[in-house]
């Protein structure tokens, strides 16, 4: 034992560039690379901006602290993968900002809820949750039919997600209002646009009122797509282990 | 501070050198026991890096000699599960339920295996006892809206109803008085002529009236005094069960406004097998035809 520790404990120069060494070390190593990998997302079909009607419903999602009792991330687990279905990919939070992933579980997962119920058990559910399953403990929210939407910041918040990376067009922001509304009321004229823009929305009167476009409305078509955007017919997933 | 090591009188230890008011402090090494461990751990990063995925590189990372990766662990976590299944899940989808019923075994599987995939997959909505609530039909008893076979059920739960599946069952009930089909007095006598049909009218001059009323609107779908029809979905109205309600009101509501409960299609979402198991664990709820 040539070196002593004795000369960083004693030396306050060397002991700084003792653990600057250290420090970067472990910083290259573990960050470094991160800037040449190209598949720590993988490449999947189907994923998508979120439309303007269901960044809005996220968005209460987020209001709401859903994420205090609900995950959405379905670990690659035998028990999550049987009871949720597939496993979550990177891909499918990979334009969420910020991600919900969560790490509690009070109620069960959410990444994959959509289409799971109908519209009406979802308006129900979150009105009065023991209306449609007696043995819940989650709180009601009656409040989301009789709240209007505010979406007048819509085309600010998404030219602000498309600063940060996410893929929307000029079209997409400039369509936003009639696409939100389209896609809460299948009468509208705006209904084709927006599944050309958006494939697999939801397009539903959700809360049963078609002339108002409620919190309730926006929420619900979030909840619709959540998990459905992939064609996993086309996922290969034995070329994706990790 | 530095200078020679001092040797404590009544310990025999080093002392660090450092003194508080006459305080010294020895200086004991680490214990044995503690720093083997410490050694060990080493060792144990670093074999663990070579048998297991540990090192990020440019453009990846080691993979590990074992080649293990979670997503792999689940696939072969699920693949044991399935072959242990099979052949309780081959049986099951070549025999019919009566077969399966009488089959000890196979019955406690289904009952243990479909009564996990209706409560993860049906109980938000048909209630943890298969009870329904309204709006989600009951499942025990032995009013079938699509049919009770063994066949309708499994069509039923592979292509729900009233979604956007092309093979979905569908149906309108019209909302005759939102959409002006009928007056709201031409509804009230309809409802009186349906309550009738289960004994329960108390007005013969409404329901005389309603009878052409429904004959001319609801019989193509309803059948001759309300039989209903489950090729149609089109539930009988002469029964005590009723899907949204058999009040008066509610009838009332139904004609005005129509109804249109949606089912999922669990086609994709769940396996064939999962669906077979579902059809046998609902048809032996109570009311299986």
């Amino acid at each position: 034992m040539g070196l002593k520790h004795e000369v960083f404990e004693k030396n306050s120069l060397i002991l700084t560039v003792g653990i600057l060494v250290t420090v970067a070390i472990g910083g290259l190593v573990e960050i470094s690379p991160l800037f040449y990998l190209e598949s720590t997302v993988e490449k999947v079909q189907g994923v998508r901006p979120y439309s303007p009607l269901e960044l809005k419903g996220r968005d209460i999602y987020i209001r709401e602290g859903c994420y205090n009792c609900h995950s959405q991330m379905v670990r690659p687990l035998r028990d999550e993968v049987e009871r949720y279905g597939h496993y979550s990919l990177a891909a499918e939070s990979m334009y969420d900002h910020p991600f919900q992933w969560g790490s509690k579980r009070t109620g069960p997962d959410l990444a994959r809820v959509g289409g799971r119920y109908s519209n009406e058990w979802h308006v129900a559910h979150l009105a009065d949750p023991r209306s449609v399953v007696p043995e819940s403990i989650m709180p009601g929210y009656p409040h989301l039919l009789e709240y209007r939407l505010k979406f007048d910041n819509i085309q600010d918040a998404m030219a602000t997600h498309a600063a940060v990376g996410v893929p929307y067009s000029e079209a997409m922001i400039e369509n936003a209002r009639s696409d939100l509304i389209a896609q809460s009321n299948p009468a509208h004229d705006g209904a084709f646009d927006l599944e050309e823009r958006y494939p697999k929305a939801v397009v539903a009167d959700f809360d049963g009122n078609p002339e108002t476009v409620t919190e309730m409305d926006a929420l619900v078509a979030y909840l619709q797509m959540l998990g459905t955007l992939v064609d996993f017919s086309v996922y290969d997933a034995a070329e994706n282990l990790r | 501070m530095a200078g020679t090591p001092e040797k404590d009188a009544i310990s025999g230890v080093e002392t660090t050198g450092h003194e508080w008011d006459g305080i010294k402090e020895l200086n004991n090494p680490l214990p044995r026991w503690w720093a083997i461990i410490f050694y060990l751990t080493i060792v144990w990063a670093a074999i663990y890096a070579i048998f297991m995925p540990a090192v990020p590189l440019f453009g990846g990372f080691t993979q590990g000699v074992l080649d293990w990766s979670s997503r792999g662990a689940l696939s072969a976590s699920m693949q044991e599960a399935v072959a242990e299944q099979k052949p309780y899940l081959d049986k099951i989808q070549s025999l019919s339920p009566a077969q399966i019923a009488g089959d000890r075994e196979l019955a406690g599987f289904v009952q243990a295996g479909g009564k996990s995939a209706f409560l993860v997959n049906c109980s938000p909505c048909h209630g943890q006892g298969a009870q329904g609530s309204p709006g989600y039909p009951n499942l025990n008893d032995d009013a079938w809206i699509w049919g009770g076979t063994p066949e309708d059920i499994n069509h039923t739960i592979t292509y729900g109803i009233r979604n956007a599946h092309e093979e979905s069952r569908q149906n309108v009930m019209a909302a005759y008085g939102r959409d002006g089909l009928l007056s709201p007095a031409e509804i009230d006598a309809v409802t009186e002529y349906v309550l009738s049909l289960s004994g329960r009218s108390g007005d013969p001059e409404a329901v005389e009236k309603g009878k052409p009323l429904f004959e001319n609107n609801c019989v193509s779908c309803h059948r001759e005094g309300g039989a209903g029809d489950t090729e149609l979905g089109a539930p009988n109205l002469t029964d005590a069960i009723w899907l949204y309600g058999g009040s008066k009101a509610k009838i009332i509501e139904t004609l005005t406004y129509g109804r249109a409960g949606m089912m999922p299609a669990w086609e994709g979402r769940l396996s064939d097998d999962t669906i077979k198991l579902l059809t046998v664990y609902v048809h032996a709820l109570g009311g299986g035809q």
